[in-house]
């Protein structure tokens, strides 16, 4: 008896007659077993199945392939008659029709919206020629056991860089921060955004004379297209004298503006470095090494890497410093331009994320909400196809392929994208403005780019096909036989509906908590005690020595008539920070211990002013001479003491020894997420830049501020009077969250919306469906609660098991989310349930309509159909 | 200039076609003699392929018969070569012959013997 010998690899044979011409199947097929039985003999089973692969392979040629059949012999004439019946089809099920265009224009208009939203944050800073070899010098720092990652370097980095790492670069420029300064001709004065750099820094960012020449003499200066219209209008700038911040320089050059959405956009005047050095009295400052302010920009050398050469200059700072500054371990690297804006923040000196997150969090939700859509269009489709699987038997029966099928339910949903798409770019060109005003963006549809349009109508194909798969290939595949019998396909056929159902909930529901929990967090900030009092506590910038002379002429004034409470000046608002101090020590201080104190600076009724809360010891007081040795820590800092009475203990800092005479609860003044850290107040009789006012609660606010206004004027000649109130700018710090939350949450609105738009169609199918069998099920006593607990618990599962789904998942996710702030809202087990219970309200609610209606139908009237 | 419009692997399949005769030339026997010949290995597919472009030009002709045990009771495709390419072949050895003629090296020191 012979041995069960081995047979060729079975789906190899079924590839092969997959793809060959049928006429050929027999003799191929033969050789190929043939030359199978040959291997077999001549060298092992493993060569030759390996052989048969291949010659199965190697038969895939142009002639064996089978070719298509070709049905039609005029294919424009069926692709018309395709057309003709999805039109027919649309306009009879005219709520279908409706439901499937409106969803996907809407998932579709989300789509472009966030696909132009993403382009803007991507195409940020793309627009300079060195983009991909421009960099940033900046460094970790270690405070306190954290690394922390500063953008400013100390002014000398630029020259050390270029002496000794000079290699890998091929521009270096330091530039002072960026921000509006005075400048002024003859007797106006204007606020233009500007800095002063070096002259690599014109070819690194490619700075293009329009007039002049970019010549950089330390008294020239660069003004940007802008600037040159609004200070000079038409007459030419060049050789003309502005001054700025009380120096003065004469225009060699007016330069193209920078790329409007780029770091640099608003710059409206560069001027040289070497002037600034002057003017600021760098070469004064006693250790160079120590005060970060400033930038330094770097282009690499064709050969030099980011990785390798922050390697190289990664310890340039820590050479220089003083014993003190190294046990900071500052550590220099390069921050690519290309991370400038998408990866912007650090966490433990490791990038760790910046828009990039919401770029990567609004493309999920566009792809989440445009799948919503498709699954709603597979839904109605499939759900229908028991109407339609009549007329697939009979396309069937009279000599129809299943191909011909398929492409005339693509070409069915094709058409409806078509439409969809239509009506999405009408919505998207109608929205934009507000999506603008939401998003604080500046976009435009590109309608004149065709790739574009091509984008568009590939979009559209893509998406009909994704959308028209599942019934294209389900009805499709439906038995002639069966359908023309009316055999109902029984309860697995609706297993995938069930399925997609619950995928669209589970995303809805976790974008509902998702946004919810972004609410709450948002609102646990605002609502953080900060300290002090906002309310009714405004700023002035600008104040001047002369107004210091009459300081206290002014204040009394003021209180007595009535239009404020307190005032006092001081060196930064309550809600930003003068300066940080590393040079801070006492008695007993951990000589390991490098930590940074935030410096405020105020005058006598500081504290009295912001109403802060002195917890221990007392405010600075008019009644001691002696306070100006004094100092105020608040808790964070009190705690560095490890003292149990702190008040009376003395702290030097710089040196200076300060007698701590009271400790005040952590006033807020950074970002309100952040744990405060610890702060020193100091007094100060000298003049200091703001002034801070608190109103008085029994007067309008406006009135107050005109009567201020009027007695500090006389004082403040330099500037216009400007003031804000401090709740205002307390609010803007939300600013970034709030608007991502808004924004996330219109997108959870939507996709809820999507959803119920699906089951509303799918609910009346199925009461639709289920009309003979309401019908006699109320003939034989059924009521109307009965009738419609028993057609909608169906839904209702499906939407409990979304959920289910959703809870544990939006935990993980907020979780780790939330981790990313130090103040943070616990989240609240209620959240889910709210979001459960009010996702099954809103289904209950979309599929009663259609059942109720059903119900309460005389059975008289639907038995006796047909 | 004579135009042979056969290739030269076209050619080779077609003699091999003629040597293996009635009852073997079928893909899978003529790419093994090929392959036995030349040293070169060649897939079925490949000999498969220059065969049914011989036959479109009407050079050989196919008819499926004998089916046997080791192939799984498939019949085989029979090439045979048609009058037409009988004459093709002849036309090519011709005109290679006439070629080696002129060819001033070995002009009348070279016979190809058993040929003409």
């Amino acid at each position: 008896m012979k041995k069960h010998s081995p047979i060729p690899p079975r789906l190899a044979t079924y590839l092969l007659l997959s793809f060959l011409r049928d006429d050929f199947k027999e003799d191929v097929a033969g050789d190929l077993a043939e030359n199978f039985e040959y291997d077999l003999r001549h060298s092992g089973v493993f060569h030759a199945k390996f052989n048969y692969w291949k010659q199965v392979i190697l038969y895939l040629r142009p002639f064996a392939i089978r070719k298509p059949k070709n049905y039609a012999s005029n294919p424009m004439i069926m692709y018309r008659s395709y057309m003709r019946s999805a039109i027919q089809n649309m306009v009879k099920n005219k709520m279908h029709a409706f439901i499937n265009i409106a969803g996907l224009t809407i998932g579709i208009s989300v789509g472009i919206i966030i696909c132009l939203w993403i382009y803007d944050e991507v195409s940020y800073n793309t627009g300079y020629p060195y983009f991909e070899r421009n960099g940033q010098v900046i460094q970790n720092v270690t405070n306190n056991g954290e690394v922390e990652t500063v953008n400013v370097v100390p002014w000398v980095l630029g020259d050390e860089i270029r002496q000794n790492y000079g290699t890998d670069f091929k521009y270096i420029s330091m530039a002072s921060q960026a921000y509006p300064r005075v400048m002024a001709i003859d007797t106006m004065k204007f606020s233009r955004v500007g800095f002063y750099v070096e002259p690599d820094f014109l070819q690194m960012f490619n700075v293009m004379a329009i007039k002049g020449t970019l010549t950089f003499e330390p008294s020239s200066i660069l003004i940007s297209e802008s600037t040159a219209k609004i200070l000079f209008a038409d007459v030419d700038p060049i050789g003309r004298s502005v001054t700025v911040d009380d120096a003065s320089f004469e225009v060699t050059g007016v330069y193209k503006d920078f790329p409007e959405h780029s770091r640099f956009g608003d710059v409206g005047f560069v001027a040289p470095w070497s002037r600034y050095v002057v003017l600021a009295e760098l070469e004064k400052i006693d250790d160079p090494w120590r005060p970060n302010s400033f930038g330094l920009y770097v282009t690499l050398d064709d050969k030099a890497n980011f990785a390798k050469a922050s390697l190289r200059i990664r310890d340039a700072r820590l050479k220089k410093v003083n014993d003190q500054l190294a046990k900071k371990k500052p550590a220099l690297f390069i921050h690519a331009m290309s991370d400038w804006r998408l990866r912007s923040e650090f966490v433990n000196g490791q990038m760790s994320g910046g828009s990039i997150q919401f770029v990567w969090m609004f493309g999920l939700i566009a792809a989440f909400v445009l799948l919503m859509a498709c699954i709603n269009f597979m839904n109605l489709s499939t759900a229908r196809s028991e109407k339609r699987a009549k007329e697939v038997g009979i396309r069937k029966a009279v000599g129809s392929y299943r191909s011909q099928l398929i492409t005339q339910f693509f070409s069915e949903s094709i058409l409806t994208t078509f439409l969809a798409m239509v009506f999405a770019l009408l919505v998207v060109w109608l929205m934009l403005p507000l999506f603008n005003s939401l998003a604080g963006k500046n976009m435009v549809l590109p309608w004149s780019d065709p790739i574009v349009w091509g984008g568009v109508v590939g979009a559209s194909v893509i998406i009909g096909v994704l959308a028209g798969s599942y019934p294209a290939l389900y009805l499709s595949a439906i038995r002639p036989v069966g359908a023309l019998k009316g055999v109902r396909s029984g309860h697995n056929a609706s297993l995938p509906r069930r399925v997609l159902v619950v995928v669209q909930f589970t995303v809805s529901v976790l974008m509902i908590i998702g946004t919810s929990t972004v609410f709450l967090q948002i609102r646990h900030g605002k609502e953080r005690p900060l300290g002090y009092n906002t309310d009714g506590l405004i700023f002035v910038p600008g104040a001047t020595a002369e107004m210091h002379s009459h300081f206290d002429a002014v204040r009394k004034t003021l209180i007595d008539n009535g239009a404020i409470v307190e005032m006092a000046s001081s060196v930064a608002p309550s809600i930003g920070m003068w300066g940080s101090s590393s040079r801070i020590d006492w008695n007993g201080k951990d000589p390991e211990l490098s930590v940074d104190f935030a410096q405020f600076v105020g005058s006598y009724e500081y504290g009295k002013t912001i109403q802060w809360e002195v917890l221990n010891g007392r405010d600075f007081s008019r009644d001691f001479p002696s306070d100006t040795a004094s100092v105020i820590l608040n808790e964070a800092a009190a705690k560095y003491l490890m003292k149990e009475e702190v008040v009376g203990e003395t702290i030097r800092s710089r040196g200076e020894p300060y007698t701590i005479i009271a400790v005040v609860r952590d006033v807020v003044f950074g970002d309100p997420y952040e744990s405060v850290r610890p702060s020193m107040y100091y007094l100060s009789r000298e003049s200091q830049y703001f002034l801070n006012f608190r109103l008085n609660p029994e007067k309008p606010a406006k009135e107050s501020i005109s009567l201020i206004e009027k007695e500090i004027k006389p004082y403040m000649t330099q500037q216009p009077f400007s003031y804000e109130f401090v709740d205002d700018s307390q609010s803007r710090k939300f600013g970034n969250e709030e608007r991502v939350s808004t924004l996330a949450s219109t997108f959870a609105g939507i996709a809820i919306f999507i959803s119920c738009l699906g089951i509303f169609g799918l609910s009346s199918f199925v009461a639709e469906q289920r009309t003979k069998e309401i019908g006699v099920r109320k003939v034989l006593g059924a009521n109307l609660p009965h009738l419609w607990i028993l057609m909608s618990k169906d839904f209702v599962l499906l939407v409990a098991i979304s959920c289910l789904l959703a809870a544990p998942v939006s935990w993980l996710v907020l979780r780790s989310w939330l981790e990313g702030y130090e103040y943070r809202v616990a989240i609240p087990w209620w959240i889910f349930v709210a979001a459960s219970v009010g996702t099954l309200i809103i289904t209950i609610a979309t599929t009663s309509w259609q059942m109720l209606k059903t119900a309460r139908v005389n059975p008289a009237a639907t038995l006796k159909v047909e | 200039m004579i135009e042979t419009r056969l290739g030269d692997f076209e050619e080779t399949v077609m003699l091999i076609v003629g040597i293996l005769g009635e009852k073997e030339a079928y893909a899978f026997r003529i790419s093994k003699a090929f392959e036995q010949r030349t040293g070169r290995a060649i897939s079925i597919g490949a000999v498969h392929s220059t065969l049914d472009r011989l036959e479109t030009k009407g050079f050989v002709k196919s008819v499926l018969k004998q089916a046997t045990s080791d192939r799984g009771e498939r019949k085989k495709r029979i090439f045979r070569i048609t009058a037409l390419g009988r004459r093709v072949l002849k036309e090519s050895m011709d005109f290679k012959v006439e070629l080696w003629k002129s060819y001033p090296e070995f002009a009348g020191k070279f016979s190809i013997t058993g040929l003409n």
